[in-house]
């Protein structure tokens, strides 16, 4: 199981060692910059969606000189529909996508696994720059002449089909969007099939596989499920890109009169556009956040002292999620117009799926008895992630009854519900392993008291912000407008701005996060080794890891990476490659 | 720190479980002949994912406050049981939720998008586009007249297509921009769609359903209560998705008639 | 450097003040402008307007004691038309409208149902309602635009190069519909409510009239006008009723 792999030189010239490098660390580190770029973008995008559904007659000072969209600083109902779109499409393939797995995954897996670098450096190179070129191509969409696109995250046809005639955003804008996904679909692909050969190619000697972290297993499972996914988004976008440059008609039938012009165009469905765009969709969910599910597991045996409660069962409801992602996705569609009884099929699934989630759940939270937890920032996230996770979780309950959902499709509930699971937790998730993998990757310690003043802001905002959506769903408020002129949604104004309020104080409290990080990153404590006194094979190099992360070695495996608590000796655990026998006592 | 955390946890669970317990943000009085299912499958999953949210919620606060100081010398303890109880918990308390949830929602879902209209019910052909409904009644001969897209003509007032020139059928039908329907009476809408992806949803009535282009899609209800609510789109459709509305009227069978009449006299 | 610049000033100068001072300079001691005057009639049964149901916009509905009728055939009494465009499109096509055409939005109405201008004549679109509204011109000789105009926004202020009949819609408000005709010639007019039209300040000489009705099309008549004149010219559609 060692490293058949020669591995390629340390790189001297600036370009080599810091841009188009070939070293996983580089382009882990530059997938999470990229990531950074984004999230602070989306972040940007939905407070000025936030200031113009809580007074949406105000103008946005400066805003009208950075964006020729909205003149004078007031936001359009297109131009917020645009911010909408730029802010769902940029968090979740820029950032949700990137950050959990590609960056981090980057950087930590082959260290993890005991390689000196991915398998197919060449490739891990060219999936970070389609995915920057990717990026690019997405943000220079809010700069062509009829607008940036409009059509949602989603982008559901006809509307994001039929070219101009449909209103502002649906011409270039919308078609640089159908590129940039499909250039993404082509980084994910390459990165996953990376990610494959590496963990079963490269683990070192000794390195089983039920010996692997469960960040590593989380990032496993991840890359199948994102080559079956993207593989399906991706002649999704081309068929797309077709209807909409090429006259084709996949997804637009015939007969449609848009802006009073009969469309020339007539065989499509638009349910296939569905169909395909949540056959990937409803999987993505899980690429977002079984990377959270791998760092908290990876972290939570750390923090607590003591041993993950169940960790092969944690691996099996990973890969059960993994599976049953691809049985769920017509829960997005109960209410599109297909057929009535198929919505029994996706509801079981949909709830089935809770139960390898609740059990995960119920996992870490048992771990957490009996613990000696220590507080430090990375527990804390973890803390969070569960918490959150469990009330994002519970409200798919709602979502996933066909009956209920009848009810509560398109409103508020569902924004509250997806960004709570698979925004705010695979967020935390991020925060917990950038806090505790920071060390590594740079050599310095993050700082402790700012890290915990950002988790608490941060984890008291976030509950402030998308618990209240779960009580405008519940009143039927329709997600997606810009102004509520609807009568009856006029009395949700003040809950609106009370959710503007706090999303506004939440941003304020990243700037905690955004100092700390440049701080340390600079004047930080320089880190030892093992700073957290954990098993697994990154902290038994140095931080940051040599070029070829093990200084000329090949680390020999010996134990799993859940030997802490171990009772009668100095320390409470047992690194992964120390080759003194396994005690039964810690065993679980 | 970690006292803090519980602490914080434990508030946010109280004060946003005093919320949904309160109904201040609650769904607004259901008017239709099915939605009292939806409303009881709304609350019973409330029930018990409410409980489920305060357990979990409490006891993690409860661990971490417990677990939560940095003794060194304090010897680990292992969950009573290890994963078992977990595995064996989560199957057999969300396992038997699913499933009652699963038998009574289906039978809900079923009665209103599963089965088929009351034969007898009132037809009413809806059209959405971009960013309005127009309602269309068959008039006295009760039929419809045919549709043809390439006679739409909005700037005369002509949004179905209709062709009064040749089809006999349609020179009677009564287009309106507002959904009248008399009180406790089987309405049958047909959906249809002019351009893009548009959706009809109406709190009040518990119902909603997409409008997809290419596909006429039906949706029936009966409303049993006289009043005047919203019809709302669900479906992002462009720039003016936010003001697509029209007003649903349920009228008495006296008053359903003179409006007709009314509109057919125009 | 700067002699240049001056130069071209000059002439700039020289020849606009001879564009707009031609006509008294040159012609006025012999001849006065003349003009033509008409009305526009139908003959046959135009379709029947239709009530608009406004009650999807409160606000605007609220503004219309009796409902407003579709406006794509505007009859007066005796049998005249409305908004019909009136211009030359042979003879003089007199100098560059510069007086900006202003197009109202109001009650969920087009104020005026046809505007007209002459190309690259500014256009200013206000906005009086409280709703929303879009601006859709579905040019297709001219550029193509769609925008939102927000209750107090600034008016848009654009103009047309090339010559269209230019359909506007309003795509919050299907039933707001509009033209702009956009006209080679300063010498225009739009027919009242009750059919009249008429050219003011046309120098003397042999012209051919255009009328435009947007479900009627067009029709062509040769008129002369002489000095200080006023000569008719009555044109008459032919309607149906679907």
């Amino acid at each position: 199981m060692t490293s058949p792999h020669s591995s390629h030189a340390a790189p001297q010239s600036f370009w080599r060692k810091y841009v188009f490098s070939l070293d996983h660390k580089v382009i882990g580190r530059q997938y999470l910059d990229l990531s950074l770029v984004a999230v602070t973008t989306g972040m940007i995008l939905s407070w000025l969606m936030r200031l113009h559904l809580a007074w949406p007659t105000r103008a946005i000072p400066f805003l009208g000189v950075l964006s020729p969209e909205a003149t004078g600083g007031i936001i359009t109902p297109e131009y917020y529909l645009s911010l909408m779109t730029m802010h769902g499409t940029i968090m979740v393939f820029f950032v949700l996508t990137t950050a959990p797995f590609a960056g981090f995954g980057n950087f930590i897996l082959p260290i993890q696994i005991g390689a000196e670098d991915m398998a197919f450096p060449h490739f891990n190179m060219m999936s970070f720059w389609v995915t920057f070129v990717a990026f690019i191509v997405l943000v220079s969409a809010f700069f062509v002449p009829e607008g940036p696109p409009l059509a949602g995250w989603t982008a559901y046809a006809p509307l994001s089909a039929v070219g101009k005639d449909s209103g502002p955003g649906e011409g270039w804008g919308q078609t640089l969007w159908v590129i940039s996904i499909a250039i993404f679909c082509i980084g994910q692909l390459i990165g996953s099939l990376n990610f494959i050969a590496t963990t079963l190619d490269l683990r070192t000697k000794g390195m089983t596989l039920a010996r692997m972290p469960y960040s590593t297993w989380a990032w496993f499972i991840t890359s199948v499920i994102g080559l079956i996914a993207f593989s399906v988004l991706f002649p999704a976008c081309i068929l797309l890109l077709l209807d909409r440059v090429a006259g084709t008609s996949f997804f637009i039938p015939a007969g449609l009169v848009i802006s009073d012009r009969l469309q020339p165009h007539s065989g499509g469905s638009p349910l296939l556009w569905q169909h395909l765009f949540w056959f990937f969709g409803h999987p993505e969910v899980y690429i977002a956040i079984l990377p959270g599910f791998g760092i908290v597991s990876h972290i939570l045996p750390a923090v607590t002292r003591k041993p993950l409660l169940g960790p092969r069962v944690l691996i099996a409801c990973m890969i059960a999620i993994g599976f049953l992602s691809y049985t769920v996705w017509g829960h997005h569609m109960f209410m599109s117009g297909m057929n009535p009884l198929s919505a029994t099929l996706f509801s079981v699934p949909t709830l089935i799926i809770t139960i390898p989630a609740a059990i995960a759940t119920l996992l870490w939270i048992g771990t957490l008895y009996g613990s000696k937890l220590r507080f430090n920032t990375p527990a804390l996230f973890c803390l969070g992630f569960i918490s959150v996770f469990v009330s994002g979780g519970l409200s798919g309950f709602f979502l996933a009854q066909p009956a209920i959902d009848s009810y509560l499709h398109g409103t508020y509930f569902v924004v509250g519900h997806f960004h709570f699971v698979m925004g705010v937790a695979a967020m935390f998730a991020i925060f917990a392993g950038l806090y505790f993998w920071f060390p590594k990757m740079f050599g310095r310690m993050m700082n402790e008291t700012l890290g915990k003043w950002h988790f608490i802001l941060t984890f008291i905002g976030v509950y402030c912000i998308f618990m209240p959506m779960h009580y405008l769903g519940l009143a039927g408020n329709v997600r997606r407008y810009s102004t509520f002129t609807v009568d009856y949604m006029k009395g949700s104004i003040p809950l609106h701005r009370f959710i503007t309020v706090a999303a506004l104080f939440t941003g304020a409290a990243q700037l905690i996060f955004f100092y700390n990080l440049f701080r340390s990153r600079f004047r930080g404590e320089i880190a030892p080794a093992n700073p957290w006194q954990a098993t697994s094979l990154e902290w038994t190099t140095s931080s940051p890891p040599p070029h070829d992360n093990f200084g000329g070695h090949h680390p020999v495996v010996y134990h799993g990476p859940n030997e802490y608590g171990v009772a009668g000796r100095e320390g409470d655990y047992i690194m992964q490659t120390s080759p003194e026998p396994e005690p039964v006592a810690a065993a679980s | 720190m970690g006292k803090v955390f519980a602490i914080v946890v434990t508030i946010i669970t109280i004060v946003a479980t005093a919320i949904f317990v309160s109904h201040v943000w609650w769904l607004p009085p259901d008017v239709s002949l099915l939605g009292a299912g939806i409303d009881r499958q709304i609350s019973e999953t409330m029930v018990t994912s409410g409980i489920l949210f305060v357990v979990a919620q409490l006891t993690l606060a409860l661990f971490v406050w417990r677990f939560a100081d940095n003794n060194d010398q304090r010897k680990i303890k292992i969950f009573p049981g290890g994963a078992t109880p977990m595995v064996v918990g989560a199957i057999l308390i969300v396992g038997a939720e699913i499933l009652a949830l699963t038998l009574v929602g289906t039978k809900i879902w079923a009665s209103i998008y599963v089965a088929p209209a009351d034969p007898h019910s009132l037809k009413i052909d809806v059209q959405a586009e971009q960013f309005a409904y127009y309602f269309r009644y068959p008039g006295p001969d009760g039929k419809f007249g045919a549709l043809h897209p390439e006679l739409i003509d909005e700037s005369s007032g002509n949004f179905f297509g209709l062709d009064p020139a040749h089809d006999t059928a349609a020179r009677d039908d009564i287009v309106a921009a507002t959904l009248a329907v008399p009180v406790n009476t089987p309405i049958l809408l047909e959906l249809h769609s002019k351009d893009v992806n548009h959706a009809f949803y109406v709190p009040e009535l518990r119902i909603q359903q997409d409008f997809v282009p290419g596909l006429v899609i039906p949706l029936h209800f009966t409303a049993i209560r006289l009043t005047k609510s919203e019809i709302v789109c669900t479906q992002l459709c462009g720039l003016g998705h936010y003001n697509m509305r029209a007003y649903l009227e349920v009228m008495s069978a006296e008053d359903f008639k003179k409006w007709l009449n009314d509109q057919s006299a125009q | 450097m700067q002699k240049p610049g001056f130069f071209v000033l000059a002439v700039v100068f020289l020849v606009s003040s001879g564009a707009s001072t031609r006509a008294s300079r040159f012609t006025a001691p012999m001849v006065a402008p003349g003009s033509v005057e008409g009305i526009i009639t139908y003959t046959g049964t135009p379709p029947k307007m239709k009530p608009i149901d406004m009650a999807k916009e409160p606000s605007c509905a609220k503004q219309h004691a009796t409902p407003v009728m579709t406006e794509s055939v505007g009859v007066g009494p005796g049998n005249t038309l409305e908004d019909v465009v009136v211009y030359v499109s042979a003879g003089d096509m007199g100098g560059a409208a510069t007086q900006p055409v202003t197009y109202e939005q109001k009650g969920c109405q087009y104020i005026p149902h046809v505007a007209a201008m002459e190309v690259n004549q500014p256009l200013e679109i206000y906005t009086r309602d409280q709703t929303s509204h879009n601006i859709h011109p579905m040019a297709k000789v001219n550029a193509e635009w769609n925008r939102s105009q927000p209750p107090g926004a600034p008016p848009i202020k654009v103009t047309y190069e090339k010559p269209e009949f230019i359909p506007v819609k309003c795509n919050v408000h299907p039933w707001m519909h509009g033209y702009f005709a956009v006209l080679s010639t300063s010498h225009y007019s739009v027919s009242d409510d009750n059919g009249k039209f008429s050219l003011k300040g046309l120098p003397p000489g042999k012209y051919t009239l255009t009328a435009w009705q947007e479900k009627f099309g067009t029709q062509t008549q040769d008129v002369t006008v002489s000095s200080g004149g006023t000569a008719k010219v009555n044109f008459t559609f032919k309607a149906t009723p679907y």
